[in-house]
């Protein structure tokens, strides 16, 4: 996105379905009610939506499945699978569909069953060619060989990793729609079971089920919807590879050049923003796009997460609704950036309200560290 | 009907010779690894292809954890061989936590699912 659609787009309506466990519904089912809730608070009705941005993680045609079980005959579909990032970039192809009017209201939506369907990452990818001889655990190997490098080269501890979960859940016990609220420790991330070194099952994201979506407009209707609207200030994205095997340094992702460009667009930067979301798969993860999106440092993102300078009370406020580790991650979590980056704008956020936000940043992940989506997001007051 | 052998092909077909070939690209002399119809580098289409070095460093490993009963816990890691190119592999010949960041390993031609893969074990010091 450049700035000539800075401010062009706004969300006017967010919503969730089916958080933690969601039984008897299938992944479509929880889609649909996530559509449903964001249309709900925006004031709006299925059938108000012709642009429809969204994929699954099962089928080839998600998109095309959603639109029917919507009942809806979208004008503008787009359903690019950048993993879990995709629902950040979508933010950017539905502000340039409706600021050139191949669409009036946009739905951004995502559903999963993942937990209560298979209690295991559904995937309708298969496994590379160079890479399944050796049977790398999808994606957890990636993320390990990635903390493994950065603890080589930076000296990043497997201490400050779970410094990391230890914020995020900090941040989920405020949060009643959290999925996991209970109390974590340092001791008790070091000490859960290992699952892929230096990785353990504390330093990965929750397996449940959910769904979450939003509604945008032109930014010249958004002041007729019942919430605050939530201008997308700046959007960009960088792709890398998508093998692990092809990542050319494991300790620095495209989450750089995706944040500069995001922060050109919007003309503001690190320091500016006061909520930060980020696609938190993995404690590693935080670390990496904390550097890259330069809010710290390269190799300093272990010191910057070290003893809750990044839960609440800290000097950054991440991920305040708990992340993917702690409050929900139905296979892609993309959406709930977005979604947790609005809430704070608005007001309304579910957990602990940060006061007067006025820029979040909601960052993507998709793949192994192979999609970097950026996208600040800003109040009234920013434009 | 085509006769060309791809790239894919011709390593493969190398592998189960018990050689271990790395494409080369003829304009910038750059290696690239995996196997494809252009250089990723200068997007040149002349590729050669050269026995490879076996010699590498491990980049970044890890442990996939695994209960003793389902196989138990195994390596998994990146080399960078002396072409510069990167491969996903695993180190045998011992434990997979011993694997360490820097170490110097060769590669051999063993069996993955029945089919030839390329694997590494610690350089003889
Ligand atoms: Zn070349």
């Amino acid at each position: 996105m450049t700035d000539q659609l800075r401010g062009k787009s706004a969300i006017v309506g967010t919503g969730h379905a089916g958080f933690g466990e969601a039984h008897g519904l299938t992944a479509y089912d929880v889609m649909a009610q996530s559509a449903l809730a964001a249309l709900g608070d925006a004031g709006l009705k299925l059938s108000d939506v012709d642009g429809l941005f969204c994929t699954m993680m099962e089928d080839s045609m998600p998109a095309l499945m959603a639109a029917e079980y919507l009942g809806i005959q979208p004008r503008f579909i787009d359903g690019t699978m950048s993993g879990g990032s995709s629902f950040v970039n979508y933010l950017t192809s539905a502000t340039m569909a409706l600021d050139a009017g191949l669409c009036d209201v946009a739905l951004i939506v995502y559903g999963s069953n993942q937990r209560t369907g298979s209690g295991k990452l559904v995937t309708a990818s298969r496994p590379p060619a160079y890479e399944a001889p050796y049977n790398p655990r999808y994606p957890i190997s990636a993320y390990a060989m990635a903390a493994a490098r950065h603890m080589h080269e930076y000296g990043t501890t497997r201490e400050q990793l779970a410094d990391v979960a230890v914020s995020a859940r900090a941040w989920a016990r405020h949060n009643p729609e959290a999925f996991e609220r209970g109390p974590l420790t340092r001791e008790d991330v070091l000490g859960a079971r290992m699952v892929g070194d230096p990785l353990t099952v504390r330093d990965c994201c929750l397996v449940t089920d959910g769904g979450g979506a939003v509604v945008m407009v032109r930014a010249d209707r958004a002041r007729d919807f019942p919430k605050p609207p939530v201008y997308v200030l700046g959007s960009a994205a960088e792709s890398s590879h998508r093998q692990i095997s092809q990542m050319k340094d494991f300790t620095v992702t495209a989450a750089r050049a995706s944040g500069q460009r995001a922060f050109a667009a919007a003309g503001v930067s690190p320091g500016d923003i006061q909520a930060v979301e980020l696609y938190d798969a993995f404690t590693i993860n935080t670390i990496l796009f904390l550097e890259d999106l330069g809010f710290c440092a390269k190799g300093e993102g272990g010191a910057f997460v070290e003893g809750g300078r990044i839960a609440p009370e800290g000097v950054l406020p991440v991920n305040t609704n708990g992340g993917g580790l702690s409050c929900v991650h139905p296979g892609m979590y993309g959406i709930f950036t977005v979604i947790e980056a609005a809430r704070q704008i608005r007001g309304d956020a579910p957990g602990i309200q940060l006061n007067d936000v006025d820029l979040a940043l909601a960052h993507g992940n998709g793949g192994v560290l192979s999609s970097q989506v950026t996208a600040i997001l800003g109040s009234q007051n920013t434009l | 009907m085509s006769n060309t052998t791809g790239p894919d092909q011709i390593f493969r077909t190398a592998l189960a010779k018990n050689d271990i070939v790395l494409p080369r690209c003829d304009d910038c002399g750059a290696f690239h690894f995996f196997p494809r119809v252009l250089c990723p580098h200068c997007h040149g289409t002349a590729i050669s292809w050269k026995p490879a070095s076996r010699k590498g460093k491990v980049h970044t490993t890890t442990v996939v954890r695994q209960k003793p009963e389902r196989g138990g816990d195994y390596n998994v890691c990146m080399v960078e061989l002396e072409e510069g190119v990167r491969m996903m592999s695993r180190v045998d010949g011992i434990a997979p936590g011993e694997v360490v960041i820097g170490m110097d390993v060769t590669a051999f031609v063993g069996e993955a699912d029945g089919a030839p893969a390329v694997f590494f074990k610690p350089a003889e010091a």
